[in-house]
């Protein structure tokens, strides 16, 4: 494989399939700066920045956590460190000098994710944030270091110095400043050289990188006990957390068929191996609820690799999209190493704990909602001890159709061993009059609550117990008939808490 | 020559203003510009050396056991693995406690929580030795386990003996009080989540002896355990840390294991070796801060003035003593926080656990017990139907009420004035008003408000740790070089002391290195623990300077026929008498001239004492105070809540760095929210940590601290002569959080209308909350029935 370390080309050939980029960065390049605080991608410390060419937006960086990440995926990509971002001390980045000037580093070992991640912001909106009202650039720069985690300064200065980069021009004494948005890099590598080839190997072990679904089904059927990875962002912890080897991955991320988004039909279809990020971007309009979801699945460079295809066939009962789903009555395309296909009702794809339909061959290629599910008023809220870059404790996602028709969906995650539907409650609910002109029927509420209490028995763990799981599965059932009952008659919500999600 | 040791504050030097960002300026981190081009290196980031090994350990996975058979064959002879050792191939002293004995480097036959190392593995890899230490047959005959507080209560099992304060007739004084209460809260404990983990490294020296780089806060002890564990001489192993990526008491005792482990590999396979913990054994193997279990029984008048109290502080230590002595002793005397308890009885027990060996955290036990008394001091307003504030104002020391229980006086009366000054500028009384409003017309939504002291005792309670040493170097060209016995981890030490010694000779701060901290440079240091870095080794490096200078002026007096007053030292230049020097050039004819350009410094913390046998003395030299207000939201259905604002009002003395010191207040609160909201400690029935990863255990980012969060230091001079009249920051910042938890009560409080305060253990978690809610809306249900029987 061949890519770009700051502005350095790199070939790279006779390494394991499952080494990531920060192990490769620290141990042969010795790029240093970049950290390993956790290996899990919940911390931040190794962010870098990946470039890699979009036909419309030419060269396009976004913050990655380098410690989850295979080296494999970055065939063609151009990666800039801390390193890659001022030459001396004299000529700091923006982001770096005002870092220096806001106080914001204390043991500066986080220091050099959240500069990266505040660089990728920087170089995304930079320009537009620029004028921008600061409330609005706070938000921004909250968004950007939502995956960053400092534990001496409190973040006061970091916030305020992401804030003040913004207003500091580009100086070109740095190669990323020269390169946005689309300077010519001496080190790229064309987008034409990535192929489906084998890219890395290593004894037994290899990497390869299909482009298309048939070359994808090829692989199936020569490597069967291969592993598939698109981002990486809970497979990798395999390797990092738990020591295992991943001899043989397909990566998936470059088959355009599986990363693309179909929006404009009577059938929206995401492509399993669509990023979080790129879906937040094509679907803020469509489908704002679940857009503002996703911002709290995980940080912004989990984000920028994670896929909805993993969260989907992972078949966590806490991942947060599989019960939003399950009301949307959402359609699983699946196909498999003979290049057959088959769709099922995601409803059914959950069979036991960590168990689907998935057959030996077969993957998870898309998936499909129905437009007119998405006119449908939706409620989706997460519960966990953290807003921030935390797993649910409890996941409810609930949709109506309104009064006339009075079709109501409830899911949960963190209610049972699968993300699932609250049938019975459901049923009742469409069966009766809960609300009548904005006002709910709190005895009927009541009697849907007692159906979710007998459909469900929660466990109890790190992040919650039984008794609350319980409990919040039915008060947030009842938040969202308030809120839709509200709706209906045109009343004002009582302010949430929290905006979103 | 004889010395002439001059005080510097007395001198016509510390008349002149220092514009190169000497004592009293914001200069920025000595650091800054390293840490943002990922410049500054810490020790995973050294070139590995050839044939570096890399360590890891097999780990019980018993809670409580004994070790029936070791297999360690598929260990051995795992790919990549070179050695492997047990307790009994440790050359030397196989114990490495800090204080109290009890802390195998390797376990024996006995394993006394999950986790406990049992073997280590030095491998060609790091995933090689992860891996290999994977493959050991281990047979346990399991043994009773006491996995809590109440287990170790109920069996009077402690790691060290009790302790007990006792001022004038708590039992009469509750029993003959208008009022009495009772009350109970367990807080829990915290991992301290350094984002640099344990590290070190172990490198031969030609005399067979071990050069140790550590991510440690107390190089000391690293020296003197790897010289005991290979059983060589003190003299034979430097130990250096140049700095930590954050350390918070978390590497006070428990970075010397690693230290030892990749000593004692080094000295068997005679290579260099590396011993990294990675997120998971870190947050598995090492200490944190101690849960407690806190009792009391309180007597107070009419207005809410106490009486009495009689107090019992009972914390996790876990398996061994460790540090645990001095920290249960830390919550005892803080147990009074900022109140003058009038009598009072403080229990303190250290309890055994077979859960791993607690250790020291930001606040050191202080935290827990001002748990106690301000979970107390909500308690009274409640019954009482007063502001909690006004019951807070009302306890405060103040002359003539200024005994704490331990018998020290409180000299310096800072809080009264402190909170008046915090109460106004944060519109504590106009914001409560509207939220006694904004509670009337919500129903979902709720409100909360609270204004929390600290009052922080300052010096290490274990008397002899209260000394440091420094060694100054000025070389011909005028610059300078300062060695001390603290360590840097993110707290701003290095820079403190550059601007000490360049305000001590009026230079800019760029003439002062600080190096890294070598136990061959400065010797038979203290820990840079219990806020005190600055302090001691402040003085340390004062002390160094007024020596060198003392030299200086003298030989000036002599080689310009001056008398010392005509000989001023500032703004880069020396001024003798009518003439001036540039400061090089001042340096350079003192070398020609013979004068000594190297002085060590020592300073000892003066007046401290404390008797054990009567419970009396003056354990601290002075207290560091401030205050916090913090206003919040929960949402009743679920119990999630958001920190809307918080204004803090915070003593330094008279501040070195105000940039820095801001910075620790700053960072130390929202490091207390993090241990009073969203970090929560647990453990599984087996006595497994079941928050082991930052998947499942949650520090504050930066969505959680508000945009309103004001920071102010309160601008008085320490009474006491600290450097240049400043305070400790390091730790009392933390407990200024206690408002965010108050605040929260309050909020669930204003459900039953004021009338009373759920239990609210910490970490005040949504399902905390939730739970207290609960209980708030039971009261009022009893209460309804009640009134309409």
């Amino acid at each position: 494989m061949q890519f770009v370390v700051n502005n350095k080309r790199v070939e790279v050939e006779d390494v394991a399939a499952d080494m990531t980029l920060l192990q490769y960065l620290r141990s042969q390049q010795h790029l240093v700066g970049t950290k390993e605080g956790c290996a899990s991608g919940d911390c931040g410390a190794c962010t870098v920045l990946v470039g890699r060419q979009s036909a419309s937006a030419g060269l396009v960086f976004r913050e990655e956590n380098a410690c989850i990440c295979p080296l494999g995926s970055l065939h063609g990509c151009t990666v800039v460190t801390v390193e890659g971002l001022a030459s001396s001390a004299d000529e700091l980045h923006p982001v770096q000098a005002a870092m220096v000037e806001c106080h914001a580093s204390q043991c500066g070992f986080c220091t050099p994710g959240f500069v990266m991640a505040l660089t990728g912001l920087y170089l995304e909106r930079g320009a537009e944030l620029a004028r921008a009202d600061v409330g609005v650039q706070r938000a921004a720069v909250l968004e950007a270091i939502s995956g960053n985690l400092c534990r001496c300064t409190g973040y006061r200065p970091i916030v305020e110095a992401g804030i003040l980069s913004l207003k500091k021009p580009a100086r070109v004494a740095s190669f990323v400043q020269e390169w946005h948005p689309d300077a010519p890099l001496a080190g790229t590598v064309g987008v034409a050289d990535v192929g489906a080839n084998k890219i890395l190997s290593k004894n037994a072990s290899c990497f390869w990188r299909p482009t298309s679904e048939p070359e994808l089904q090829v692989l199936l059927a020569e490597y069967p006990q291969a592993r598939l990875v698109a981002g990486g962002t809970d497979l990798m912890l395999e390797v990092t957390q738990q020591y295992k080897a991943l001899p043989q991955l397909i990566d998936i991320s470059q088959i355009a068929s599986m990363t693309a988004l179909d929006i404009a039909g009577a059938e929206i279809a995401l492509g399993a191996a669509a990023t979080y990020t790129h879906i937040e971007k094509q679907l803020r309009a469509l489908a704002p609820e679940f857009v503002a979801l996703l911002g709290r699945v995980g940080s912004r460079q989990i984000r920028n690799r994670g896929t909805l295809g993993g969260n989907i066939a992972n078949a966590s009962p806490i991942a947060d999209t599989p019960p939003y789903f399950l009301v949307m009555d959402a359609e699983l395309e699946i196909g498999n190493a003979q290049g057959e296909y088959r769709r099922e009702a995601i409803a059914q794809f959950y069979r036991d704990y960590k168990k689907t339909t998935l057959a030996a061959g077969e993957y998870l290629a898309r998936i499909f909602i129905k437009r007119e599910q998405l006119q449908r008023p939706i409620k989706l809220f997460k519960i966990s001890k953290r807003y921030e870059d935390d797993i649910s404790a409890v996941m409810g996602a609930f949709s109506w159709s309104g009064a006339a028709t009075n079709l109501f969906s409830i899911a949960f995650g963190g209610m049972a061993g699968i993300p699932k539907r609250a049938t019975a409650a459901e049923q009742f609910l469409s069966d009766n009059t809960w609300c009548d002109a904005g006002a709910v029927d709190e005895a009927i509420l009541a009697q849907a609550c007692e159906l979710l209490r007998s459909e469900f028995a929660p466990m109890s763990d790190v992040r919650a117990s039984a008794d609350y799981r319980m409990a919040m599965a039915c008060n947030l059932l009842k938040k969202a008939c308030y809120e839709f009952a509200a709706e209906a008659s045109g009343a004002v919500i009582e302010e949430r808490l929290f905006h979103h999600a | 020559m004889r010395r002439l040791v001059v005080n510097s504050e007395l001198s016509p030097a510390a008349k002149i203003t220092h514009a190169n960002g000497g004592v009293g300026h914001s200069i920025a981190h000595e650091s800054a510009h390293k840490h943002v081009r990922g410049a500054a290196e810490y020790v995973d980031d050294l070139p590995l050396l050839p044939g570096t090994l890399f360590v890891a350990t097999g780990q019980s996975t018993k809670p409580h056991a004994r070790i029936i058979a070791l297999d360690l064959s598929a260990v051995k002879s795992a790919p990549g693995v070179v050695d492997v050792i047990v307790q009994s191939d440790i050359p030397g002293k196989v114990d490495v406690a800090p204080v109290y004995a009890g802390d195998p480097l390797l376990a024996g036959d006995l394993v006394e929580f999950i986790g406990q190392p049992i073997f280590a593995v030095a491998a060609t890899s790091f995933v090689a030795a992860q891996r290999a230490a994977l493959l050991a047959k281990i047979t346990y005959e399991e043994l009773p386990a006491q996995l809590t507080v109440e287990d170790s209560l109920a069996a009077q099992s402690f790691v060290l003996p009790q302790h007990q304060l006792l001022q004038g007739d708590p039992d009469a004084n509750i029993k003959s009080a208008p009022h009495q209460l009772r009350g109970e809260i367990y807080v829990r404990g915290q991992e301290h989540f350094y984002l640099e983990g344990q590290i070190s490294e172990a490198r031969l020296t030609e005399d067979g002896g071990i050069h140790v780089i550590s991510s440690s806060q107390h190089p000391t002890e690293i020296q003197k355990l790897v010289a005991e564990v290979l059983a060589i001489p003190f003299h034979r192993v430097v130990a250096e840390v140049r700095r930590m990526g954050g350390g918070f008491g978390g590497k006070e005792s428990q970075a010397a294991p690693l230290a030892c482990i990749a000593a004692i590999f080094a000295q068997r396979n005679r290579v260099p070796v590396r011993y990294r913990m990675p997120r998971r054994d870190d947050m598995v193997q090492t200490g944190k801060r101690h849960d407690f279990l806190n009792r009391w029984t309180a007597g107070f008048d009419n207005d809410g003035k106490l009486l009495g109290v009689d107090m019992l502080l009972a914390g996790k230590c876990g398996f061994s003593p460790d540090l645990s002595e001095g920290i249960v002793d830390r919550a005892m005397f803080h147990a009074d926080n900022a109140y003058f308890l009038n009598s009072a009885r403080i229990l303190g027990l250290r309890c055994k656990t077979h859960t791993v060996s607690n250790t020291a955290f930001r606040g050191f036990g202080g935290p827990k017990g001002m748990m106690a008394i301000e979970t107390l001091m909500e308690d009274i307003a409640r019954k009482l139907g007063k502001d909690p504030l006004d019951v807070r104002k009302l306890n405060l020391y103040q002359p003539g009420a200024d005994e704490t229980p331990y018998g020290q006086k409180i000299e310096q009366h800072i809080l009264p004035a402190l909170i008046e000054q915090l109460e106004k500028n944060s519109a504590y009384r106009a914001r409560r008003a509207r939220i006694t409003e904004f509670n009337k017309t919500h129903r979902q939504l709720k409100k909360g408000l609270a204004l929390t002291p600290v009052k922080f005792g300052i010096s290490f309670t274990a008397k002899h740790l209260n000394q440091a040493g420094a060694l100054l170097q000025i070389y011909t060209d005028g610059s300078m070089l300062i060695n001390h016995g603290g360590t840097e981890m993110g707290q701003g030490l290095y820079t403190k002391i550059q601007q000490i010694v360049a305000s001590a000779f009026g230079v800019s701060v760029n003439r002062v290195m600080v190096s890294s901290t070598r136990t061959d440079k400065v010797p038979n240091t203290s820990p840079t623990a219990a806020s005190s870095g600055t302090d001691l080794n402040g003085m340390a490096a004062k002390d160094a300077c007024d020596r060198i200078k003392a030299d200086l002026i003298a030989f000036a007096c002599e080689h310009f026929k001056l008398s010392a007053e005509q000989i001023v030292f500032g703004n880069d230049v020396v001024v003798l008498g009518e003439q001036q020097l540039d400061f090089p050039a001042f340096i350079k004819l003192a070398y020609l001239n013979r004068i000594p350009l190297s002085a060590t410094g020592h300073y000892r913390t003066p007046k401290i004492h404390y008797d054990r046998a009567t419970a009396k003395g003056q354990p601290f030299l002075y207290f560091a105070n401030g205050a916090a207000v913090a206003e919040v939201t929960l949402d009743c259905m679920t119990g999630e809540y958001k920190v809307d604002q918080i204004d803090v009002l915070h003593d330094v003395g008279k501040s070195l760095n105000p940039a820095i010191d801001i910075g620790q207040i700053e960072g130390g609160f929202v490091q207390g929210m993090g241990w009073l909201t969203t970090e929560e400690l647990l453990w599984d029935d087996k006595g497994r940590v079941i928050s082991n990863s930052p998947a499942n255990y949650k520090i504050p980012t930066a969505f959680d601290v508000p945009e309103k969060f004001n920071v102010e230091l309160f601008d008085e001079p320490n009474l006491e002569n600290t450097i240049h009249l400043s305070k400790a920051v390091g730790e009392p910042p933390l407990m200024l959080a206690i408002s965010v938890w108050a605040a929260l009560r309050d909020a669930c409080s204003s459900t039953a209308n004021y009338q009373f305060s759920p239990r609210l253990d910490t970490p005040a978690t949504p399902e905390r909350i939730y739970w207290a809610l609960q209980e708030c809306i039971a009261f009022n249900e009893a209460n309804s029935a009640e009134v309409s029987t």
